[in-house]
């Protein structure tokens, strides 16, 4: 056994029983992934037995390009990510015909061949191929290009349905009011995850703006305000730049808070004859948007702004976040 | 080198091709078993070309056939069937696209041979 034998008997059993993994897997993607390490290691074959190119193109084309692929297709057809129940048929016909055939050809091949020791030849490099590939074969190499072509053609027709098709008269013809299945309410668990997801976030804006407030009534405090009866002027006499720092913050918290919510919990508006919630709540000029908004926002514990600040309260239900009372009257 | 070994994986790795097509009830992993067939096919291509020419030494090649002194046949047989096995998946993916846009369905089971039996028997209209 020789250094090249006891290469090609590894690089075998590799391919082998990945190759294995590959047909009885139960996850879709893990039998990708497994027919990888299958190709890659045919490809060590190559490079044992001299075909250099073969072997890179073979990494080239199959594991970079036709795996890809494979694995594309698996995701554009949804499927699950954990392992699958019905992949398979049932067993027996299956193992005898593929048992017969493999063991058989295996049989008949190491009958033919014995245990023949061969010298391996030189490694073959690109220029052969090429000069091969370029001089006698070039007609198929061009029937072959042509072929390539075809397929593509084909594969692009074939994906679109607009192309070509033709009016069965006999078709059952579906109806146009059919929904497409939404991939959102496909899954409850996502849904209950964007919740839960916006629930945090509104607990963390609560927690800031509260924090903001009471650092704001600090600052009325320190400050000393004399006119304390009237409650709504008390930002008039803040530090401007303390009016800066909270408009901006109702801007950055007031865009958190209009952000498009999927699965809203107010139905649409019967006038927009739509049933996509994404669409009723993402325009914000329109009244039916703003009042959806505002019922997300009636939720969340409503923060109690202390009594010198009150105008600070409610602000973010605003199209344009303002401070003081001017603008909360006129909301009002 | 021992050319009994690369033929022996390529006969075990084409039966388990044949096994995985015929054990397969997803389009995408029956693809899958066909990728092997192919590995099994080329990787006996490869193996013949490697070792047959040195037991035809002194055997004239024809002259049309191999121009060039060093003949590689074998490969370039393999690098075809690669470049078919390509153009086999793009077109076979699109058909198995097409297909569950169409039907929502990705088992080869449940795909009708004759689109006839695919409806209801109260629909069929005899002509």
């Amino acid at each position: 056994v020789t250094v090249a034998d006891a290469l090609m008997l590894a690089l075998g059993v590799i391919a082998v029983g990945s190759g294995t993994l590959v047909v009885t897997s139960t996850h879709l993607v893990r039998a990708g992934l497994y027919l990888v390490i299958s190709l890659g290691a045919i490809a060590g074959l190559y490079l044992v037995l001299g075909a250099e190119l073969v072997a890179w193109v073979q990494v080239l084309v199959y594991v970079g390009a036709v795996v890809v692929l494979l694995l594309f297709a698996v995701m554009l057809t949804r499927a699950p990510i954990g392992p699958s129940t019905d992949l398979d048929r049932a067993p027996g016909p299956a193992v005898l015909i593929g048992a017969g055939v493999g063991f058989g050809l295996a049989a008949l091949l190491a009958d033919a061949f014995h245990w023949t020791r061969y010298d391996l030849p030189p490694t073959g490099t690109a220029e052969r191929v090429g000069e091969q590939v370029f001089g006698a074969w070039v007609l198929p190499f061009e029937v072959l290009s042509i072929l390539l072509l075809a397929a593509l053609i084909g594969a692009i027709v074939l994906s679109r349905p607009d192309l070509g098709a033709r009016l069965d008269p006999e078709a059952v013809e579906i109806p146009a009011g059919t929904p497409s299945p939404d991939p959102v309410a496909e899954s409850a668990a996502v849904v209950a995850r964007l919740e839960r997801i916006s629930a945090r976030q509104d607990a963390a804006q609560a927690r800031i703006r509260q924090a903001a407030a009471d650092e704001r009534a600090a600052a009325a405090d320190g400050a000393g305000t004399a006119d304390e009866e009237a409650a709504g002027r008390t930002t008039a006499t803040l530090d401007p730049e303390v009016i800066l720092k909270s408009k901006a913050a109702d801007v950055v918290f007031g865009a958190q808070a209009r952000r498009i919510r999927l699965g809203g919990d107010e139905p649409p508006e019967p006038g927009q004859g739509r049933d996509d919630v994404i669409e009723g709540t993402a325009t914000e000029t329109a009244p039916p948007a703003r009042r959806s908004i505002e019922g997300t926002r009636a939720e969340r514990p409503a923060i109690e702004g202390p009594p010198k600040s009150p105008a600070i309260e409610g602000q973010a239900d605003d199209d344009q976040p303002a401070l003081g009372d001017a603008g909360k009257k006129d909301d009002a | 080198m021992h050319v009994v070994i690369p033929y022996v994986i390529a006969a075990l790795l084409f039966g388990l091709g044949v096994y995985g097509v015929l054990r397969r009830r997803n389009a995408i992993l029956v693809l899958m078993a066909v990728e092997l067939m192919l590995n099994a096919i080329n990787l006996i291509f490869v193996a013949a070309d490697s070792t047959i020419r040195s037991t035809l030494a002194g055997v004239q090649p024809e002259a049309w056939s191999h121009p060039a002194p060093e003949p590689r046949a074998g490969a370039i047989f393999a690098l075809f069937v690669i470049v078919l096995a390509a153009a086999e998946v793009g077109v076979g993916l699109a058909i198995i696209l097409q297909f569950y846009r169409v039907r929502n369905a990705i088992a080869i089971d449940d795909i009708a041979l004759h689109e006839a039996d695919d409806r209801e028997p109260s629909d069929r209209v005899t002509t």
